[in-house]
């Protein structure tokens, strides 16, 4: 028992017995692990195909019925009630390129402004900070219907009462989007590290200079990630606009502040589908490609900024 | 053995009275910086720091000599950092800091009404504990000061001599226009310190500018630190006693005591003198402790 003699052999033996159990435990895996582990493997799949499906679905679907009509004309013809073979998207492309364009200059320097007030000025420890907060995050999820009801009384009408002009249009979706920047932009800026904030301090900085010299060019990547993101959903958006006047049938090239109406691509491309005839169906789908590619564009340049120009700390 | 409890409960409060006693000897303090001729940049007389009214260091008096190095040793949590904070007002970017006592500047309250903090930080630059650079090229980085500033002639020069100045010069000419995050760790440090000096301040404060730096990078950082004494006032915090060995002209020990219930803590200074001394002769039995590596 004491001695080495003695121990040595009754050592090997242990070694050998936990060595042949460690074996046939490694080696026989359960069959009821093996079943389940494919199980599990198999459901999670078979989530994201049921996501993935629908995406493929919409494109096949668009592109099969849309393809005959993709031409140059598309892009150049005003839309016809008469002949569809000529009807095109060109008021609605402009339309919905001015609306963006009013949506970037509106949102950009209030979203910012707002983000930066937010993480940088606003102090936490007061109550109608933190409700401001709260309150943008709750922003972000009103239904956007409710955003044109909101145009309508305020901005086409109301106080603003700029009437049913193409920039009124573009004042409603810059509101329904402005929440998302804030939020972008708010992480973006949080992502600064202190000790960048400290070190420009410490050279005698103030702290606006800090701000516009370190924080703000360090998060505009995050920062230009959220702005195209906000921008696309905004070019996909109908029903705010439906409220402030983009009317369904134009014919010319809508300006921001003509009163003779405007449209935009989401809103001609529902006026053509609801249509019985054939060739204006064929127009839809040929529209909803259009608007696919842009949007799939816009979102994938907002990705490939974010992985490229992402500053890791 | 509640008895005996007790009794070394209150052996501790007195024992924590005495300490407390022995700490704070300003005359002695004044006496030994009278015996010095250089002038002074910093004079401290009963400065405490609280952070949301609690106490972090408590009746710090000390002057501090233009073109020394003056280091600040203590183990963690003695407030030597906090002490560092508020000599250029960093301190004013935690809402609930608050410094009282006196604090002279070149004779000048620092914590005056007058005083702008923006103005305090261009005089009195500060090195952090872990590399900052900042998310630019190396020359904006050195660049960035100046050009806040608004001293924007004869950039390149103002560049160059402050990288020359941080020893970094002929490992960066090449690529300045690289980003600073392509430095080593020493490197980036070095820069930190170049971005500093580009500023021209009078003092530069260290907060243990090596800890994150291996041991070569460590020494090209000490033998600069000796070398911009020449031209700056050096404030270090180390928590490396032999770095305060090496490089400082003056050291101040900091140490942690607590109150009779040991509920609080807060740093006091206990000894504050010629490095030499400290090191080799220290007056107080803690310093000697600490510096020979017993407590701590």
């Amino acid at each position: 028992m004491t001695g080495p003699g003695a121990t040595a052999p009754r050592n090997r033996l242990a070694v050998a017995g936990a060595r042949a159990t460690t074996v046939a435990m490694l080696r026989n895996q359960p069959r009821r692990d093996v079943i389940l582990n494919t199980l599990f493997a198999g459901m999670l799949l078979l989530a994201i195909l049921i996501a993935l499906a629908g995406l493929v679905a919409l494109l096949v679907q668009a592109f099969v019925k849309g393809a005959p009509a993709l031409s140059t004309d598309l892009f150049t013809n005003p839309p016809s009630t008469a002949f569809p073979e000529k009807a095109g998207f060109r008021p609605a492309i402009i339309g919905s390129l001015e609306l963006i364009a009013g949506v970037i200059l509106f949102v950009v320097p209030v979203g910012i402004g707002a983000a930066i007030y937010l993480e940088e000025y606003a102090d936490k420890s007061k109550w109608w900070n933190r409700v401001i907060e709260v309150n943008i995050q709750n922003l972000a999820a009103v239904p956007s219907i409710i955003y044109g009801i909101l145009g309508l009384a305020f901005i086409v009408r109301g106080p603003l009462d700029l009437g049913f002009i193409l920039a009124a249009g573009s004042l409603t979706l810059a509101l329904l989007v402005l929440p998302m920047v804030i939020i972008a932009a708010r992480e973006a800026i949080r992502a600064v590290p202190d000790s960048i904030r400290q070190g420009s301090l410490a050279l005698g900085a103030t702290k606006w200079q800090t701000i516009r010299s370190q924080v703000l060019p360090a998060s505009i990547p995050g920062i230009a990630t959220g702005v195209i993101l906000a921008v696309s959903r905004a070019l996909g958006e109908t029903a705010p606009l439906l409220l402030v006047g983009a009317t369904v049938f134009v014919t010319f090239d809508p300006t921001p502040f003509g009163s003779d109406g405007y449209s935009a691509m989401p809103v001609q491309i529902f006026n053509y589908a609801v249509r019985p005839q054939e060739e204006f169906q064929t127009l839809a789908a040929a529209g909803i490609i259009v608007m696919l590619v842009v949007l799939l564009a816009m979102n994938s340049f907002a990705i490939w900024l974010r992985n490229r120009y992402e500053q890791r700390w | 053995m509640t008895q005996d409890e007790s009794r070394t409960g209150r052996e501790t409060r007195e024992a924590a009275a005495e300490r407390a006693a022995i700490a704070v000897r300003p005359d002695e303090f004044q006496h030994r910086s009278a015996g010095s001729s250089k002038e002074k940049v910093f004079e401290l007389k009963g400065v405490d720091v609280l952070y949301g009214g609690v106490a972090a260091v408590k009746g710090i008096s000390m002057d501090i000599h233009r073109k020394d190095v003056t280091a600040l040793i203590g183990p963690s949590g003695c407030g030597k950092s906090t002490l560092l904070r508020c000599l250029n007002r960093m301190n004013d970017l935690i809402p609930s800091a608050e410094v009282q006592g006196e604090l002279l500047y070149h004779g000048e309250d620092l914590y005056g009404p007058q005083v702008d903090p923006v103005q305090v930080r261009k005089l009195i630059g500060m090195v952090f504990q872990k590399p900052n650079p900042f998310p630019k090229s190396i020359y904006d980085n050195v660049a960035f000061g100046p050009r806040i500033l608004g001293r924007k002639d004869n950039l390149d020069a103002t560049v160059e001599n402050a990288l020359r100045g941080a020893a970094l010069w002929d490992e960066v000419k090449d690529r300045l226009d690289d980003n600073a995050f392509g430095l080593s760790g020493g490197q980036q440090q070095r820069l930190c310190i170049a971005r500093c000096i580009a500023v021209e301040p009078d003092t530069i404060l260290m907060d243990e500018p090596c800890s994150a730096l291996d041991p070569i990078s460590t020494g090209k950082i000490e033998d600069l630190m000796i070398e911009l004494k020449e031209e700056f006032s050096i404030v270090i915090v180390t928590h490396n006693m032999q770095q305060a060995a090496r490089v400082s002209d003056r050291t101040a020990f900091l140490m942690v005591e607590l109150d009779a219930d040991e509920d609080n803590r807060w740093g006091r200074l206990v000894e504050y003198d010629e490095t030499e001394k400290v090191f080799t002769n220290p007056s107080d039995p803690r310093t000697e402790d600490y510096v020979s590596g017993k407590v701590g």
